[in-house]
């Protein structure tokens, strides 16, 4: 495993992996992202993210799901290092 | 009997609804698309048997109002469907376990079955019945494949005896069934992923968005103008004015039944828009004017929501809309506004909060002029120059923004975040982009022909007793000393809580200067919902909220009516 460097899904690069390690929200956030995948231990791919505290783009299993900037904050995730990972850019 | 469709949001429910009744019900590639139940009937085995396209969920522990509807629904059903999207095993199977839990017979119908092969996924299905207990049938709903089947595992249909789980325990089970169940090869990303990727990043999204609604714009106006200037004008003015030319003289040329049916001619010439009698101007607004625009405005329409566009657009958008107190998802409403109100505020429904809505349904009541409204406006004030046109949707654009801001700041509570799933694009079928038109197209002439037609009568009638000259007698001090406007536009804003087209018709036979058209038009967008867009709105914001959002319209449409008037 790598070192335990852990970020917010809102610090991630762009096209990196990493597994998402907490949620540090109230019950109805938990319960919401759950319902969409978005849960500990599972592993997310950054697509994007847009201008001005716009919203962050990942992709969960074969889904895309769009997470407000506020929310983002309170993903906490362990980004995978990159070098056997496939480029999202192609 | 009755029948439950459930499952994820856009995982194809509608289209496997319509397959199963033969009931048309508008199908979108974005989630959200249904917000209320349907109701059909299907026949089983000799048997009427109720089937209810239920709104979109992705868990029983409900987060939205859409998806409170589908709990309440669930208690109501004898046996579920659930669809689920093949290309998305993993998440879909959440809902699908809750179901399980359930004491209700499950049948799943694995949707998008064509999708697994071009994105690589093997999904083994006996493993996959095994591990479930219940009948998985692969289906391709726009097709059609597999319904057949579908249709024929309804009575197989179990509830299998499942404990009540726990989140944790539910992914557990879920983790294990993918594993063994379903495996990945690697592809090739195809163009539209490709597209995906590039509307994705800021600067290409922004860059395409700018593409997408212009282009949009472009082409509604020129299938519109078409429509009009090559097929209904010269019906209108080579067909049917001989016909009301002779109907007016069998009629005598004058009289009330005269004045009622064709209204006035003028030197033996018909002007459909001045006449206004119910087969000349009453037929002529909806049918030429109109109904041209609804035909455009819906294909262009269609077509972005079967691509898959809209959702990328609530993500650009996202960022402004907060400012306005609502999160990107609350465009797809504003967009559905341009088509028409009604479906517009019921679409309000896939917004999270109380506030959300009302902030939501308010300011498309005020700042969105449905397709209806904008034709009347490209054909009365667009005559005079396109530049007026754009002051016009300029100051309601403006209106929206500044409204809005106002309301962010006065309505207590706060915006949820936007949180949604966007969907790959897809290429949509010309059959289904069709069917959705004339579906759409057909609830347009039905909702709106009888009212036009009641309207004109009603105007006349109330004209021949003389009532309208009491109101407008009582109303003029504000109109023509506030707002500028003749006496006579009383009666059109007053006829424009029945349909805003015939209203903006109304105001076209004044000899109004160009000042006071653009003020007419903008103060009659914005000072009242018709009344279909009335009822929806007192039934989802109840009469509390309704009042407070009808006091909003009426002084936000005097005041920025005034300033019109003072500034222009």
């Amino acid at each position: 495993m790598p070192n335990g460097k852990q970020v917010t899904l809102r610090q991630m690069r762009t096209g990196q992996s990493g597994i998402v390690v907490q949620i540090q929200g109230g019950h109805g956030l938990i319960s919401r992202l759950n319902a969409l995948g978005i849960r500990p231990g599972q592993r997310i791919t950054k697509v994007s993210s847009a201008f001005m505290r716009g919203p962050v783009t990942i992709k969960v299993g074969n889904a895309q799901v769009a997470i407000g900037f506020g929310m983002a904050n309170k993903i906490i995730v362990e980004p995978i290092e990159a070098g056997d990972e496939d480029s999202v850019d192609g | 009997m009755k029948i439950l469709l459930m499952g994820n949001p856009n995982v194809g429910k509608s289209v496997v609804f319509s397959r199963l009744t033969g009931v048309r019900v508008i199908a979108s590639n974005y989630p959200g698309t249904t917000v209320s139940y349907t109701r059909g009937f299907m026949k089983l085995g000799g048997e009427r048997v109720e089937v209810v396209d239920v709104p979109g969920t992705y868990t029983l522990e409900p987060t939205t109002e859409a998806e409170e509807v589908a709990m309440q629904m669930l208690n109501t059903g004898d046996m579920v469907i659930n669809v689920v999207n093949a290309t998305n095993l993993e998440r879909n199977l959440y809902l699908t376990l809750q179901l399980l839990e359930r004491n209700i017979p499950v049948v799943v119908a694995l949707n998008m079955w064509d999708d697994t092969e071009h994105r690589g996924i093997h999904i083994d299905l006996d493993k996959l019945r095994g591990f479930l207990g219940v009948p998985v049938i692969p289906t391709v709903a726009t097709t059609g494949q597999g319904i057949k089947d579908l249709v024929e595992s309804i009575p197989r249909a179990t509830s299998p005896d499942v404990p009540l789980r726990s989140r944790d325990e539910r992914w557990a089970v879920i983790g294990n069934i993918i594993d063994q169940v379903q495996h990945i090869t690697h592809r090739h990303h195809t163009w539209l992923e490709r597209m995906e990727d590039a509307s994705a990043k800021p600067a290409g999204g922004i860059i395409l968005a700018i593409v997408v609604l212009g282009g949009s714009f472009l082409v509604i106006r020129f299938i519109g103008e078409s429509l009009i200037g090559y097929v209904l004008d010269p019906l209108f003015n080579n067909l049917w004015a001989p016909v009301i030319l002779r109907l007016s003289s069998f009629l005598g040329g004058t009289g009330f039944l005269h004045d009622i049916v064709i209204g006035k001619i003028v030197g033996g010439e018909v002007n459909f828009i001045g006449a206004f009698g119910l087969l000349t101007t009453g037929l002529y607004v909806e049918f030429d004017m109109v109904l041209p625009y609804i035909i455009s405005f819906y294909l262009v329409l269609g077509l972005l929501e079967d691509i898959g566009y809209l959702p990328r657009l609530a993500v650009l958008m996202d960022t402004i809309m907060h400012r306005l107190g609502l999160h990107g998802y609350a465009i797809i409403p504003t967009l559905l506004g341009l088509g028409c109100n009604v479906p517009a505020i019921l679409a309000t429904r896939i917004l999270e909060s109380k506030r959300e809505r009302f902030i939501a349904a308010t300011l498309i009541s005020i700042a969105i002029p449905c397709a209806a409204l904008q034709a009347m406006i490209f054909g009365l004030v667009g005559e005079r120059g396109w530049q007026y046109v754009a002051i016009v949707f300029g100051t309601l654009v403006v209106v929206w923004i500044i409204l809005g801001t106002i309301l962010n700041r006065a309505v207590k509570g706060f915006s949820p975040e936007l949180l949604v799933e966007i969907p790959p694009y897809r290429l949509p079928s010309w059959q289904a982009v069709l069917q959705k038109l004339w579906t759409r197209v057909y609830g347009f002439l039905k909702e709106a022909v009888p009212i036009v037609m009641g309207g004109v009568l009603v105007i006349n009638i109330l004209y021949a007793v003389g009532i309208f000259n009491t109101v407008a007698n009582f109303a003029a001090p504000v109109v023509t000393g506030f707002l500028g406007l003749p006496k006579e536009a009383v009666t059109a804003l007053a006829i424009g809580f029945l349909r805003k087209d015939v209203a903006l018709g109304m105001l076209a036979p004044l000899a109004l200067s160009t000042k006071q058209i653009i003020t007419g038009s903008v103060v009659l967008a914005m000072f009242f919902p018709c009344i279909a867009t009335f009822v929806v709105l007192l039934r989802e914001l109840g009469g509390k909220n309704m009042l407070k959002s009808a006091g909003i319209m009426l002084t936000a449409a005097l005041l920025v009516g005034g300033i019109l008037n003072l500034t222009l």
